[in-house]
């Protein structure tokens, strides 16, 4: 158990990243039927912007600011590149979101010169505690929790409010619910809102455990979240929440085993499988539907 | 009351309304029929703003709706019951019912409304919690017009509320469209079943390839020969 328990903490840890990171992905599909590829850049800008706020403020106004600044730049993505793009052919808004993403990443190539930045100590989240004799950070033991407490949180939302009402029907049926009154982009811009805020949540607990951020380093964590969200059936938010987690403890594991080369095969090769065996995932939704 | 003057509309690369102008008086039941994709559909798509209309206007109450977005349509009273029903499968029937009140914000009245629906449609109440995809045809058309009703609308379109139900269905759904227009709601009917349509309207237009080319009555165009040889299926002795 005790050799066990280390990896098995980090595996949670990481999973729940990547978890916060997977619900922007699978959200944004299951309203718009789009892969948001920007996402991950969007998660590394979060990482930036740390950097950045950290340098010059305290924690409690930095952290809050990043999230907010990281909210207004995933809103402002989807209304320059895909709004525009709401009734062309699905190919051309993936075109779109694939040039969004490098110009994310091109942008932070250009402001930070290329060199890495020194991802700030976090105060009381990076401190060292004690769990069942393994030394690690709080941020691995708070991440499991603050993830399930945002689901929860975001889940009521989606259950009880109007506007997560409006967002239901509108993942179902685009047309009518503007039949109903929805303002359909109003709907989108909560999405992006929503997706965008978790994954700044995400970044801040995920470079924790890093020394330093370059434009390229959110793109893996971005794609393993990808692939979570498709593992939990794309469109479906426990979905994606679940694979979060199992990718990351799996991860974790075959990293415990040395086999550390293999994790990112392990892990995209999971993909594979999955499309080929269930395309809809753990929890995705039935492509056959009543008419 | 609706007035639709010389409206035009292109959908997809064809011209499927040509010069259309017809009126909805307050208080009726005015029906359209026409064949398979004469247009009919086009038309309650372009009223509620779902098709951008090419030139012509829609006056709603002297108000000019072309050109409005969806929900400002909605929110001016007019409400659709679209083709195919489209209920939302996943939630619950109340829930489509909510979803229908979505622009209101009177919690008591939306309420009462629900309890109309309910009155006028029991089997809906019976079903109050079950999903809506899990409903018959029947009682998703049901849904359809409920949903439709809890806005509160003066002006209720419905597209083809009878396509593929059984012929039992049909006649409630009628009898039930009846009751609606007694309340003092307004109803546009697009049906392709021509024979209940006309039986049931005030007020009947007939649509060929995007123009208007017959209206009067239901009951004139009922008894009309070209009505009766085109789309009621009875051929001249």
């Amino acid at each position: 158990m005790s050799r066990i328990l280390p990896y098995l903490l980090s595996g949670i840890s990481v999973g729940g990243q990547y978890a916060l990171i997977s619900i922007g992905y699978t959200m944004v599909y299951g309203i718009l039927r789009l892969i948001n590829f920007a996402h991950g850049d969007i998660f590394t800008v979060a990482g930036l912007l740390m950097v950045y706020a950290a340098a010059t403020m305290p924690l409690y106004i930095s952290a809050p600011l990043v999230i907010i600044l990281t909210i207004i730049l995933g809103v402002l993505v989807e209304k320059v590149a895909y709004k525009p793009l709401r009734t062309a052919p699905r190919m051309s808004v993936m075109i779109s979101a694939i040039g969004m993403s490098y110009l994310l990443q091109n942008t932070m190539w250009y402001l930070t010169g290329g060199l890495a930045k020194k991802y700030p100590t976090l105060p009381w989240i990076s401190d060292k505690i004690n769990v069942g004799g393994t030394t690690t950070s709080r941020v691995t033991l708070i991440t499991p929790f603050l993830t399930v407490i945002l689901v929860i949180f975001l889940v009521m939302l989606i259950k009880k409010t109007k506007i997560g009402m409006a967002m239901r029907a509108a993942s179902r049926d685009f047309e009518t619910a503007q039949l109903m009154g929805v303002k359909v982009d109003s709907v989108v811009s909560f999405t992006f809102i929503v997706g965008s805020g978790l994954a700044a949540v995400g970044s801040m607990l995920y470079f924790t455990n890093y020394a330093t951020v370059t434009p390229v380093v959110g793109a893996m964590p971005g794609l393993k979240a990808f692939v979570a969200a498709v593992f939990g059936g794309i469109g479906s938010i426990p979905g994606a929440v679940i694979g979060g987690f199992i990718i990351g403890i799996c991860e974790s594991f075959i990293k415990g085993a040395s086999w550390t080369t293999f994790s990112d095969a392990f892990t995209f090769g999971l993909l594979i499988v999955i499309l080929g065996v269930k395309p809809t995932g753990l929890f995705g939704e039935s492509l056959t539907e009543k008419v | 009351m609706l007035k639709i003057e010389n409206l035009h509309v292109s959908y997809g690369g064809i011209r499927a309304l040509r010069g259309i102008s017809l009126e909805v008086p307050d208080g009726k039941i005015v029906t359209l029929i026409g064949a398979n994709g004469a247009g009919k559909s086009t038309m309650l798509r372009t009223i509620s703003g779902l098709v951008k209309a090419e030139s012509g206007s829609i006056k709603w109450n002297d108000k000019e709706l072309v050109g409005l977005s969806i929900d400002k349509v909605i929110a001016s009273g007019i409400a659709m019951a679209p083709e195919g029903r489209r209920v939302f499968s996943d939630m619950t029937v109340l829930e489509n019912l909510r979803m229908g009140a979505y622009l209101r914000n009177d919690k008591d009245g939306i309420e009462k409304d629900i309890q109309r629906v309910y009155e006028l449609f029991p089997r809906l109440k019976e079903r109050n919690w079950q999903l809506a995809g899990t409903l018959s045809g029947g009682e998703q058309q049901m849904l359809a017009v409920g949903r439709a009703l809890t806005s509160r609308p003066q002006l209720i379109m419905l597209d083809e509320p009878s396509l593929g139900l059984a012929p039992l269905v049909v006649q409630d759904i009628f009898a039930i469209i009846r009751e609606i227009n007694k309340t003092g709601t307004t109803v546009l009917l697009i049906e392709q079943n021509a024979n209940m349509a006309l039986k049931t309207a005030d007020l009947a237009y007939v649509l060929e390839t995007g123009n208007i080319t017959m209206s009067g009555t239901g009951a004139e165009l009922l008894v009309n020969e070209k009505v009766k040889e085109a789309y009621l299926g009875k051929h001249k002795n």
